[in-house]
């Protein structure tokens, strides 16, 4: 039994070992030419604009739950005017990009980790590297890339259709126009809250991407294991954006104050 | 007058997964233009044996040279430059299955040319005509049967006139008369583009055809090498079993 625990904790550090070696090679690759530009451009389309729907859809319909949950807070203080700011904040500080984050953990990592996952089991990744091809320069840091920049693009979109959303609400609730809503939205916003929480976002793409790839490209067992894969890949993903969330939001308010001011 | 390298030479090389060893001191050598076929039972390290040539395994102990460059010591674009000499077959072909049949074929002349897209789609159509498949260009990997994905896994294989072709059971799956029709092609290459061929396989009127050398590996060591009457006349139990078996071919 404690030999059983035992080797089990042993693999789990060796798996934790291997993943972080794979990270730390994707994140210095990012640099190294030469660039796979077009690979990179496909998979932006593919893991960027093609989430884009998902994304703007989600952001309306949590907008519309945001701004009914701050009504019902602040109709007790009778601060209702504040609802466009408060909601405005609350998106653009936390809400959009740990949304968009886990959001894209699930549709991104997923992806990833079975079609990586269905490539190794079909030996199309030996198959790449028989034809004198990087595989890794050129399925994995393409993704880490198209990722990188992605993310922060998708959680503007989610912060601006979450405001949308809002204003929805706010329409249907008192018919307020679309121009005040957004003056008020607008109004409390300032660089320090959209900037270093947006780019944040960065450091969850590179997260799912690393996460989900390592785990495609270490894919064993079959159509099993494939499954395995974009489980897990989804999983993780969540649970590393989760805590790197909370490291990654005390660093803003260690350099950036006033970020965690009212 | 120094001695031509041999296409491909494997130095005493062992490989093992876990406590299992797969190649057990395995040496040989394949002239340049010359045709080896390994055979033996499943799981006696065959496969393996192919994966090294091309580095996508590196063995534990000894070395493996491909025209006189040591590939199992090669990485990043040196290594690059080795394996673009080799063409591999799979033994499922392993096409990309998320573009045509016609853009697995162009792949390795996109990556490795400075060709235009129409000199490309010249040669591609080619490569396709030259295994019966030009009219599948624009057809995706899952809509072919099995003997056309592998001509195909073929024509990418031939995609830049590799020197050497690495070739992973060519009949395995397939009816005879599409297995021959493969054999036929991979002797066209061998014949009158000096190709080298290094083949798999459990076909022995296959390998009789393709090889010549055979070379049989049973737990993970040759344990007889030699031309196609050689083999006839061996008396190891084993090779003898296997060069008559009814189902060998």
């Amino acid at each position: 039994m404690l030999d059983r625990v035992g080797n089990s904790a042993v693999e789990l550090l060796a798996s934790i070992g291997e993943a972080s070696l794979f990270a730390l090679k994707a994140a210095r690759e990012i640099f190294v030419p030469p660039f796979e530009v077009r690979e990179t451009i496909r998979q932006m389309y593919e893991l960027g604009l093609r989430s884009a729907p998902l994304i703007a859809v989600s952001g309306v319909a949590v907008g519309v739950v945001l701004s009914m949950h701050t009504r019902a807070s602040l109709e007790r203080f009778g601060a209702e005017a504040m609802i466009p700011a408060g909601l405005a904040i609350v998106l653009v500080r936390e809400t959009g990009p740990l949304t968009a984050g886990l959001l894209l953990s699930g549709r991104i990592g997923a992806g990833i980790g079975a079609e990586l996952g269905a490539m190794r089991v079909t030996e199309q990744i030996d198959a790449l590297e028989a034809s004198a091809v990087d595989s890794f320069r050129y399925l994995v840091v393409t993704r880490v890339i198209a990722c990188v920049i992605a993310l922060p693009i998708l959680t503007t979109i989610m912060n601006f259709t979450g405001m949308f959303g809002g204003f929805l609400a706010e329409s249907a609730s008192n018919g307020m126009p679309l121009g005040l809503y957004f003056r008020r939205a607008f109004s409390l916003i300032e660089l320090t809250d959209y900037v270093p929480a947006t780019l944040k976002t960065m450091v969850f793409g590179f997260i799912i991407a690393t996460t989900s790839s390592y785990l495609g490209f270490n894919t064993a067992s079959g159509t099993e294991g494939v499954g395995r894969a974009s489980t897990k890949a989804v999983v993780f993903s969540s649970i590393l954006i989760i805590l790197a969330n909370v490291i990654l939001v005390r660093i803003i308010f260690f350099i950036f104050p006033q970020a965690a001011g009212g | 007058m120094a001695e031509e390298a041999p296409a491909v030479r494997l130095d005493h090389v062992t490989k093992a997964f876990g406590n299992r060893r797969v190649l057990d001191d395995v040496s040989f050598d394949v002239p340049a233009g010359s045709g080896f076929v390994i055979l033996g039972r499943s799981g006696t390290g065959k496969s393996v044996t192919l994966r090294h040539i091309i580095s996508l395994m590196r063995p534990d102990r000894g070395r493996v040279f491909v025209d006189g460059d040591e590939i199992s010591a090669l990485n990043g674009p040196e290594l690059s430059r080795v394996r673009r000499k080799i063409g591999f077959l799979f033994q499922n072909a392993a096409l990309f299955d998320s573009i045509t049949v016609g853009e697995n074929v162009a792949f390795p002349m996109r990556r490795h040319t400075k060709m235009k897209d129409a000199e490309i789609r010249k040669r591609v159509l080619e490569r396709l005509h030259a295994v019966g498949l030009e009219r599948e260009y624009d057809r995706m990997p899952a809509d072919l049967s099995g003997g056309m994905r592998k001509r195909a896994g073929l024509a990418r294989a031939l995609a830049l006139d590799p020197e050497i072709l690495l070739v992973d059971e060519p009949s395995a799956g397939l009816d005879p008369i599409t297995a021959d029709e493969i054999d036929d092609l991979l002797l066209d290459r061998k014949k009158r583009g000096g190709v080298t061929l290094i083949v798999v396989t459990h076909n022995i009127p296959s390998g009789r055809r393709l090889g010549d050398t055979l070379a049989m590996l049973h737990d993970g060591r040759i344990i007889a090498r030699g031309s196609a009457a050689e083999f006839d006349r061996n008396s190891d139990p084993l090779v003898r079993a296997f060069m008559t078996s009814q189902h060998a071919g």
